[in-house]
């Protein structure tokens, strides 16, 4: 499917990050977008609301972050591929429909411009210590999707791949920038609309006597009917049967929670996009995202001129976490390092993987700044020494 | 008659309300006012947040969405933005609009949206087994105010008018012929409208507050509820324990999405 040419301003611009956000949400066809002022992310709200209506879509300013998500989701069941953009505060809040969006399976995207936390925090200072509230800051046990851009360019690609993995998958899908990216301002390019490759839902074919709204379908997804189409559905946040009628039983909430966290894991292929770089045959390799992948490249470059055998891995896709990859990466590396703007979230999963077979150094850093590329060189250093005793 | 069953998903039934319990009656009521109007049933978007009375959508054949506690309204803001041309009818209790959604309650007032509120007010959380409400009168007894409640409770209904509803009328499940008029005006009205109604649950106030079971809680609603043509007549303090019925507020004001797509039209106009 080709994105609808009137969204999409093709050519070369100079955007930060968070325009940049706004330009791919529109190109990916993101015609609701509902949302709170909050830095800082304000400036993809504000670049939105001045272009959507040129598409005849829809901008609303809610009364708070709960009534945005809110809003999000029944706008998606209307049929409209909807999204909202936030920061930390916010993002808390938007919790609670985030976990309806999950249970419903209602195609969304939300975007996280990172700042320093907790509570209000360093509202106009990087962080990247949300990471382990987007995959399971709501209650009870579901997956979602995380990526992360390192550049206004990827703030745009990477919105348009959120916008088409929300569709695929029917899941609340989470753009998680940083403050860094989102005020950076850097060449993007846009290319034509007929180049952007843009999914939507798969609807039904089925005829309304026939249509069950929650048999899972190809890739373990729920073919959808949105509202007023004929189909007369019905979709609750309580655990339901494959009708979308609650069912309070033990089999039920089986079924349905292990499909909704298995339609993640087991297309996790399909999902994980990750870049690497010399990992085969290095000693160290150090893993990062956002803003900290690039202020990483110093770092390892020093090293590299030091005769160390560096690998470097980005993540794009943070969530689901790339197992496969770093099982077999585990057997030949010697050490990972991993620097991350927060005390230590995203490496957790890392050790969890690597469960002792290969060390892992990690290079916290509270938030308000990026790393200091000579304390990620001095990590790498230590990971090289450490294994020469 | 009406033939109910055309518009209830039977598959449901038996319903999880308790015997005695008003929110049949203004579900019925519901039905036959979308019935005289003539609505299909493809026309309706039916949202509801928690509690008993929102419990309502799985049990009618329209579209329908039962949400988050207190998010019925916001999440009817994104289904009616993005289909205009559809009713969106919220389900909704005293707690839900008032108390947890109080914010989404006033702002789509404000922003005077095409959603219809059916506001079930039995002055009690009842699901969760007769907690104080926000309407919840001063001096009852609730699971949370054993010994009354000290708290001022909310007229919601002039709550929607200060906030900018059109439309605002205020019945009881004892006058259900006269409810249907209020929810058929209420869905007719281009603009925020809400119906008040109020509705009695035995089994987590009525009980409690020794007024007895669903027929006397009825009686009881029938001899305190005055119109509000009488009202006006009355003191304050007359007034004090009575519940003033009628259509309370119907009027002409700019309607968002309304608003929302001349916006729309002007724009791409501009830049044509
Ligand atoms: S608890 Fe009260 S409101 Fe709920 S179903 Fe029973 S009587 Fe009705």
């Amino acid at each position: 499917m080709k994105t609808d040419p009137k969204g999409v301003l093709t050519g070369e611009h100079y955007l930060d990050g968070d325009h940049a956000c706004a330009e791919g949400a529109l190109a990916a066809g993101c015609r609701f977008f509902a949302g709170y002022p909050i830095t800082p992310s304000t400036e993809v709200a504000e670049r939105f609301c001045s272009r959507i209506p040129l598409v005849g879509g829809i901008f609303i300013q809610m009364e708070d972050e709960l009534g945005s998500m809110a809003a999000v989701v029944g706008a998606s069941w209307s049929g409209k591929k909807s999204m909202t953009v936030t920061s930390g505060p916010g993002f808390s809040l938007m919790m609670e429909n985030i976990g309806l969006a999950a249970m419903m399976e209602t195609p969304c995207v939300v975007v996280n411009v990172q700042r320093g936390g907790p509570s209000t925090g360093l509202p106009t200072m990087v962080g990247q210590a949300d990471m382990m509230q987007a995959r399971w800051g709501s209650h009870g046990d579901y997956e979602i999707i995380a990526l992360s851009p390192a550049s206004p360019q990827e703030s745009f690609d990477y919105t348009i791949f959120a916008f088409n993995f929300a569709e695929k998958y029917r899941v609340p899908v989470m753009v998680m920038m940083d403050e860094c990216v989102g005020h950076m301002t850097e060449k993007v390019v846009i290319p034509p609309a007929g180049k952007i490759d843009v999914a939507y839902r798969t609807m039904t074919t089925l005829s309304p006597d026939k249509y069950l709204p929650y048999v899972p379908e190809k890739n373990l997804v729920p073919d959808m009917m949105p509202v007023g189409e004929g189909y007369n559905i019905h979709s609750t946040g309580l655990t339901h049967d494959e009708r979308g009628y609650p069912v309070m039983s033990p089999d039920a909430q089986d079924k349905i929670v292990n499909r909704l966290v298995d339609k993640i894991n087991k297309n996790a292929d399909d999902i994980i996009m990750i870049e690497e770089e010399d990992t085969e045959d290095a000693d160290i390799i150090v893993m990062a995202y956002g803003i900290t992948s690039r202020v990483t490249m110093p770092a390892i470059f020093e090293a590299r001129k030091k005769g160390l055998k560096v690998g470097f891995i980005k993540l794009i896709t943070v969530w689901p976490f790339p197992e496969k990859r770093i099982k077999q990466l585990a057997k030949t590396a010697k050490a990972f390092v991993m620097p991350e703007i927060n005390l230590g979230q995203v490496v957790l999963e890392l050790e969890r993987i690597v469960a002792g077979k290969t060390k892992v150094y990690h290079v916290p850093h509270a938030g308000g700044w990026v790393h200091d590329p000579a304390d990620i060189y001095k990590a790498i250093e230590e990971a090289a020494n450490g294994n020469k005793k | 008659m009406l033939d109910y069953n055309k518009y209830l998903r039977q598959q449901k039934f038996p319903l999880i309300w308790c015997a005695g319990c008003g929110d049949g009656i203004v579900l019925k009521s519901m039905l036959r006012a979308i019935d005289k109007i003539g609505l299909s049933k493809d026309e309706i978007c039916m949202v509801s947040g928690i509690g008993c009375s929102s419990r309502l959508t799985g049990y009618v054949d329209f579209n329908t969405l039962h949400t988050t506690h207190g998010r019925a309204i916001a999440f009817a803001t994104g289904v009616k933005m993005a289909k205009p041309e559809m009713h969106v009818i919220v389900v909704t209790g005293d707690g839900d609009a008032t108390a947890i959604g109080g914010n989404h309650y006033i702002h789509a007032a404000r922003r005077n949206i095409d959603i219809s509120v059916i506001l079930f007010n039995n002055n009690i959380y009842g699901m969760t087994g007769g907690q104080v409400s926000p309407t919840t009168p001063i001096g009852s007894r609730a699971s949370t105010a054993p010994f009354g409640n000290p708290e001022n409770s909310f007229n919601i209904s002039g709550l929607a008018e200060a906030a900018g509803a059109s439309f605002v009328a205020r019945g009881t499940v004892h006058d259900a012929l006269i409810l249907d008029k209020y929810i058929e005006k209420a869905i007719r009205k281009k603009g925020f409208s809400v119906v008040e109604v109020m509705t009695p649950c035995p089994t987590a106030y009525g009980r409690r507050n020794r007024i007895g079971d669903g027929v006397a809680m009825i009686k009881d609603l029938k001899e305190h509820s005055v119109s509000v043509r009488k009202a006006s007549k009355m003191s304050e303090e007359e007034l004090n324990d009575k519940v003033v019925t009628g259509i309370l507020v119907d009027r002409e004001r700019p309607e968002y999405t309304d608003n929302y797509n001349k916006l729309i039209e002007r724009v791409k106009g501009s830049n044509s």
